[in-house]
C-alpha cells in the first residue's frame, strides 16, 4: 500500500489535506457530506495530523512495526463445524428482506469505488 | 447544582454487600428494587443508564433468591446489581453504542464477559450511556442527550464509560462494565470518584464488545473498590474461544494474598507524568499518594517516559485507522440503521447516505482520519510510523519497570470540566495523556480515588492512576489495595 500517489510516503503533508484529499477520503469512507461538511472535515483532519505530525521527530530507523501488543500470534481455530446463530433471527435483523435473503438495490452500472 | 454522587465508601463496596444476600440479611430482589427506584429518581438528570432492563433483572434475582434458599452455591457475585456499556452486546435489550445507526439492534448474542458475569451470579440491570461507538472522553457526544457527572451535574462524567461510572458514583448499581481503548474506563472513574480498572490487552475476552480499535479495546469494571475490581476483574478473565486473542496464560486470584507490604513495594513516579501541566488539585492529590506511601515504607523511585506526549499522536493514528476499518460494517444493509430508499439509487450512494445519517460528527471524524492515515501515499508517513512508535513507547515502560515494580501518576491533568465546554478536538484528545499508552503497549492499569479538586466553586474527585507490566495483574492490583488503604 506504499508509493503509487504523487504524495511520497517519507513525508506528512504539513500544509494538511487539500479539499480535493477531504473529498477522496469521505468517497473511501463511504460518507457523503456536502461542502461545509468538506470544509469543516478539513480543517478537523488539519488540526489533528498536525498535532499527529509530532512523530515525524522520532527516530525509528530500523525499528518493527508493532501491530498488536505483546506481538501475539494467531491462534487458529479446528476447521470442523459448530454451532452458528439461526438464519431467522439474522434475517430479521436486515431493513430489508425478500424471502429468504437480504434485498439491496441494483449494483449493476454503476463505477466502482 | 446539587451533587447526587454518594461518596464511596471502599467498606461498603460490591464484595460487603453481595454477602448481605448469601447470609439472608436481605434478598436479590429486594436489593434489585431498590436500584430500580434509585435510578428512576436520579436518572432523568444524569442520564447514565440508556434503559433499565428490570423484567430481565428481577427475573434473574427471584431464580437467584429460590436457588440460595435451597442451598445451591450461587456463585461469587450472587446478588451484584451490575450496569453494563451500552457497547457490550446483551439479549436483554437494545445494544446501540450510543448511535442512531444501532437506535434498534438487538443482539442476537451475549458478550463472554457480561455470560462470565451472570454465571458468577451478577444480575446486569441495563445499560449505560457512552459516547458513541466508545469514542470521546466527556460521555457528550452520545446519540441520547450527555451524560451529567453526580459529584456536579454541571460537570462531564468523562468518557466513553461516563454512563457507567455516573451510575456507580450515584449508587445507581453495586458496579459497572465499561471498555477502554484509551482510558474510557479510567478517565470517568477519575472524574466520578471510582475505582477503573484496565486488564491486560488479552485477559478479558472481548467477544461481544463491539469492536472500535481492535489492538487496544479491553472490558473492565468501574467500581467501589480495589476488591470490587479484583472479584469482577476473576469472574470474567482467561481464554475464550470465541476470541482469538484472549490469552492463554493462567487467571492468577488476584488478592488472594491481600494487600502487600508498603514497604516491599517500589513504586515508580514518571517524571513527565508528575511534572506535566496538571491541575494544581491533581497535583497535590499526586503528592499526597506520594507522601503516604513514603511514610509507609515505600521506596518512591523517579523514572522517565519521555514519549509520555507522543502516545496521543500514536493514538489517534492506530485508533482512528482500526476503527475505519472496523466500522465499515455499518452499512444499513444486513442490520441497523438504513437510509430511506431513492427511486434509481445505487448501492454506493444508499450506503453513505445511511452512514452519514447514522454516525454523530466524532465518528465520522474519527473514521475520515483513519481512512486518510491508511491511504495509499499516506500509510508509511502516519500509518507504519505510528506503530513503530508504538514499539518504542512498549520498551520505554520495559525499561521503567527494571527499576520499578509499579508505576504512580494522575490519571486525568484536570478535573471534570464542564459540560458543553467545547474543546476542540485535539484538547478533548489530550484528556487521555496519562492513560492512552497503557492501551498502545497493553499493559493493565487502574485509576483509584485519591481526593478531591476545587475548581471554580466545585469539588470535583480526581484520581491516581497504578500501571504495571503486562499480565501483572496481581501485583498491580495488591498494591493499589496497599495505596488505597493508605488513602483512606
Amino acid at each position: 500500500m506504499s508509493g503509487t500517489d504523487a504524495t511520497p510516503d517519507s513525508n506528512t503533508d504539513s500544509n494538511g489535506p487539500t479539499l480535493d484529499d477531504v473529498a477522496r477520503v469521505a468517497r473511501l469512507s463511504r460518507l457523503a457530506l456536502d461542502d461545509a461538511g468538506l470544509a469543516a472535515a478539513q480543517a478537523d483532519l488539519t488540526a489533528i495530523l498536525g498535532h499527529v505530525a509530532t512523530l515525524s521527530s522520532l527516530d525509528v530507523e530500523g525499528v518493527e512495526p508493532m501491530a498488536r501488543p505483546h506481538d501475539q500470534v494467531n491462534r487458529l481455530a479446528e476447521d470442523e463445524p459448530g454451532p452458528t446463530l439461526d438464519r431467522q433471527v439474522l434475517l430479521a435483523l436486515a431493513p430489508e428482506v425478500e424471502g429468504d435473503y437480504i434485498a439491496v438495490p441494483k449494483v449493476l452500472g454503476e463505477g466502482g469505488a | 447544582m446539587t451533587s447526587l454522587a454518594i461518596d464511596i465508601d471502599p467498606a461498603d463496596d460490591l464484595v460487603a454487600r453481595v454477602a448481605t444476600v448469601r447470609d439472608g440479611r436481605t434478598t436479590a430482589t429486594a436489593r434489585v428494587r431498590a436500584a430500580i427506584d434509585r435510578i428512576e429518581s436520579v436518572n432523568g438528570t444524569l442520564n447514565a443508564y440508556h434503559e433499565t432492563t428490570a423484567e430481565d433483572a428481577l427475573a434473574s434475582a427471584a431464580n437467584l433468591d429460590a436457588r440460595l434458599a435451597a442451598g445451591e452455591d450461587v456463585g461469587p457475585l450472587a446478588g451484584a446489581i451490575v450496569a453494563v456499556k451500552d457497547n457490550i452486546c446483551t439479549t436483554a435489550g437494545l445494544t446501540t453504542c450510543s448511535s442512531r445507526i444501532l437506535a434498534d439492534y438487538r443482539s442476537p448474542f451475549e458478550a463472554t464477559a457480561l455470560i462470565r458475569l451472570r454465571a458468577a451470579g451478577a444480575i446486569p440491570l441495563g445499560r449505560t450511556n457512552l459516547d458513541e461507538f466508545a469514542m470521546g472522553s466527556s460521555s457528550e457526544h452520545c446519540a441520547w442527550g450527555p451524560v451529567r457527572n453526580p459529584h456536579d451535574p454541571e460537570r462531564v462524567p468523562g468518557g466513553s464509560s461516563g454512563g457507567s461510572a455516573a451510575a456507580v458514583a450515584a449508587d445507581c448499581c453495586d458496579a459497572a462494565l465499561g471498555s477502554d481503548t484509551g482510558g474510557s474506563i479510567r478517565q470517568p472513574a477519575a472524574f466520578c470518584g471510582a475505582v477503573g480498572f484496565k486488564p491486560t490487552y488479552g485477559r478479558i475476552s472481548r467477544y461481544g464488545l463491539v469492536a472500535f480499535g481492535s489492538s487496544l479495546d479491553q472490558i473492565g469494571p468501574i467500581c467501589r473498590s480495589v476488591r470490587d475490581a479484583a472479584v469482577l476483574y476473576e469472574a470474567m478473565a482467561g481464554i475464550d474461544p470465541h476470541d482469538a486473542t484472549t490469552s492463554e496464560r493462567t487467571v492468577e486470584s488476584p488478592l488472594a494474598d491481600g494487600s502487600v507490604d508498603p514497604a516491599t513495594l517500589r513504586i515508580g513516579v514518571p517524571r513527565e507524568h508528575r511534572e506535566g501541566g496538571n491541575h494544581p488539585g491533581v497535583r497535590s492529590a499526586l503528592e499526597r499518594a506520594i507522601d503516604r506511601l513514603k511514610d509507609a515504607g515505600a521506596t518512591i523511585v523517579d523514572v522517565e517516559l519521555p514519549l509520555t506526549d507522543h502516545g496521543i499522536s500514536t493514538y489517534y493514528v492506530i485508533g482512528p485507522a482500526e476503527a475505519s476499518s472496523n466500522l465499515s460494517r455499518y452499512d444499513g444493509i444486513r442490520y441497523g440503521h438504513r437510509a430511506e430508499s431513492r427511486p434509481g439509487e445505487g448501492l454506493e450512494d444508499l450506503y453513505a447516505r445511511t452512514r452519514t445519517e447514522g454516525f454523530g460528527a466524532e465518528v465520522r471524524r474519527r473514521i475520515m482520519l483513519g481512512t486518510y492515515v491508511l491511504s495509499a501515499g499516506y500509510y508509511d508517513a502516519y500509518y507504519k510510523r505510528a506503530l513503530q512508535v508504538r514499539r518504542l513507547i512498549k520498551a520505554e515502560f520495559d525499561s521503567a519497570f527494571e527499576s520499578c515494580d509499579i508505576l504512580l501518576g494522575p490519571t486525568t491533568p484536570t478535573p471534570a470540566f464542564r459540560v458543553g465546554a467545547e474543546l476542540d478536538p485535539v484538547s478533548m484528545y489530550l484528556n487521555d495523556v496519562y492513560t492512552v499508552n497503557a492501551n498502545i503497549a497493553g499493559l493493565p492499569a487502574i485509576s483509584l480515588p485519591a481526593g478531591r479538586a476545587e475548581d471554580d466553586g466545585s469539588s470535583l474527585p480526581v484520581g491516581v492512576h497504578l500501571q504495571a507490566p503486562a499480565f501483572a495483574e496481581a501485583t498491580l492490583l495488591r498494591a493499589a489495595a496497599t495505596v488505597e488503604s493508605l488513602l483512606r
